[in-house]
C-alpha cells in the first residue's frame, strides 16, 4: 500500500526536489501546501499517513489536534533547534541521500495493522504502552525504554483510549489485569 | 428556547409523564412526591420552592442543548440553588455510589481474587475523588455564594479560581462503563451487571447536567455578584 504523503514546504524548489526524489511506487503526494493555514482541516480532509513539513511552520506538532494514525515528520534545511526536532515523529534533511530520505519516511509511517480501520485490537506496540502505563511509567520513562518520542507515546495513549473507550491510567490498569496483561 | 414544553400552569405529574428522569429532581428540589394532579405552580408554592427557579432546573435537565441567558439567571430568584446542589452531592455520595457500590461488590466477588480487589478499588479511588470534588465545593464555594446572596463583601474565595480547576468528575465513570459491559469476563454475566451499566448511566448523565448547573448557572451567578458587590 502506497504511503499517502501531505507536503508543507514554502519553497517550490524542495518540493520539486522532493517529487522527484519520493519513489511513485512506495509514495503517493496528496497535495502540497506552502504554509500551515487550516492545516487541521487539510489533514482532516485528505487523511494524510504522513505530513513531510518544515518545522519553521508549524512550532511543536503536539500542539496540533489530529485523528491518528499520522507520522508527522519535520522536513529540514536549516538551523531548527533540537528540543523541537524531538517533538517529531522523524527529521529528513534534505542533504540526506534519496535512499535514506525514502527510509526514513517508509519508517515514519504508521504500519498497516494501525492503518486497519474498525481494527480494535491493540497492536503490540499500544500493548506495551498500556502495560508500562499500569506499571505506573510515565510517558517520558516509556518513550525511553520503547526508544520512541513522547509525542509517539501520546499517540498510542490516543490509539489505546479509542479502541477500549477508557481513558485514566487507573481504568487502564484494570483493563490490563482482566486481560492479563499484567499479573496481579 | 422560548417555547418551554411547560409552564408553571401545567400539571407537574404531566411534566413527569414526560420526562420521567425528572423524578429524582423532585426531593433534591424541596418537593414531596403525593402532589396529585396539581399544577407546577400550585405545588411550588405550597412547598416554599420558587416556581421559576424549579422550572429552570427542569429545563435544563430535560432540553440538552438549552443554556439559560445571563438575563433570565439574574432575573429568577436563585437562593434556592446552594441547598439544590448540596442536596444534590449527598444525593450522588449517600444514595447513588453506594448503590452502584453494592452491584460492583458482587461483581468483584466472581472475579477470580486480585482481579476483583484491583476491580473494587478502581471504583472505591473514584468515589473518593467524587467526595473530595464535593467538600471542596461544600468548603470554600458555596459559603462564598451564600455570603455574596446576603450582601456581605466575601473575598476569601473567587469564582475565578473555581472557573480555571473545575474538573469534570463523569470520566471515570465512562472508564467504569467500558469496563462493567466490554471486558468483564464472562462467567461474571449476571443481572448485577445489566443493573449496574443502567445505574452508571443514569449517574453519569446527571452528573453532566449538574456539571452544567454549575458551570452554566452558577458560575454566571457568582461572577455578576462578585462584580456588583466587590467593585
Amino acid at each position: 500500500m502506497k504511503k499517502r504523503l501531505l507536503i508543507v514546504e514554502p519553497a517550490e524548489v524542495i518540493v520539486e526536489g522532493l517529487r522527484a526524489v519520493l519513489d511513485e511506487s512506495r509514495f503517493k503526494i496528496l497535495d502540497t501546501e506552502s504554509s500551515a493555514d487550516n492545516l487541521e482541516e487539510r489533514i482532516a480532509m485528505s487523511r494524510p499517513d504522513i505530513l513531510l513539513i518544515n518545522p519553521t511552520l508549524l512550532g511543536n506538532p503536539r500542539h496540533m489536534h489530529v485523528e491518528r494514525p499520522l507520522a508527522i515528520v519535520a522536513l529540514v534545511y536549516q538551523y531548527v533547534e533540537r528540543d523541537l526536532l524531538k517533538q517529531y515523529d522523524a527529521v529528513v534533511d534534505i542533504r540526506d541521500s534519496r535512499a535514506v530520505i525514502i527510509d526514513t519516511l517508509a519508517q515514519a509511517a504508521p504500519g498497516e495493522e494501525e492503518v486497519a480501520k474498525n481494527n480494535y485490537e491493540l497492536t503490540k506496540r499500544e500493548t506495551a504502552v498500556l502495560v508500562q502505563l499500569a506499571q505506573g511509567k510515565t510517558n517520558k520513562e516509556i518513550a525511553d525504554t520503547l526508544n520512541v518520542s513522547v509525542h509517539t507515546v501520546i499517540s498510542h495513549r490516543k490509539n489505546i483510549t479509542h479502541k477500549t473507550g477508557i481513558k485514566s491510567v487507573a481504568g487502564l490498569t484494570v483493563y490490563a489485569m482482566l486481560n492479563n496483561l499484567i499479573k496481579g | 428556547m422560548k417555547s418551554r414544553l411547560f409552564s408553571s400552569e401545567s400539571r407537574l405529574s404531566d411534566l413527569i409523564t414526560a420526562h420521567p428522569s425528572l423524578l429524582t429532581l423532585m426531593s433534591r428540589l424541596g418537593i414531596s412526591l403525593g402532589f396529585g394532579d396539581r399544577s407546577i405552580a400550585d405545588v411550588c408554592e405550597g412547598s416554599g420552592v420558587d416556581t421559576a427557579f424549579f422550572l429552570l432546573i427542569c429545563n435544563v435537565y430535560t432540553f440538552n442543548n438549552y443554556v439559560p441567558s445571563t438575563a433570565t439567571i439574574l432575573g429568577t430568584d436563585m437562593t434556592g440553588l446552594v441547598p439544590y446542589l448540596e442536596k444534590s452531592h449527598r444525593y450522588y455520595v449517600d444514595k447513588r455510589l453506594p448503590h452502584i457500590e453494592r452491584h460492583l461488590d458482587a461483581i468483584a466477588q466472581k472475579l477470580s481474587g486480585r482481579i476483583g480487589q484491583v476491580f473494587i478499588s478502581f471504583f472505591k479511588e473514584y468515589k473518593r475523588e467524587v467526595e473530595e470534588h464535593f467538600a471542596h465545593e461544600e468548603r470554600d464555594v458555596f459559603p462564598h455564594i451564600g455570603a455574596l446572596m446576603s450582601g456581605k463583601k466575601d473575598t476569601t474565595y473567587s469564582i475565578g479560581e473555581f472557573v480555571h480547576t473545575h474538573s469534570d468528575i463523569e470520566g471515570k465513570l465512562d472508564d467504569l462503563l467500558n469496563i462493567v459491559f466490554k471486558y468483564l469476563p464472562p462467567q461474571v454475566d449476571d443481572d448485577n451487571v445489566v443493573d449496574v451499566v443502567y445505574d452508571i448511566l443514569r449517574l453519569s448523565e446527571d452528573l453532566k447536567k449538574h456539571t452544567f448547573i454549575e458551570e452554566k448557572i452558577m458560575v454566571p451567578l457568582v461572577q455578576h455578584l462578585e462584580n456588583a458587590i466587590l467593585k
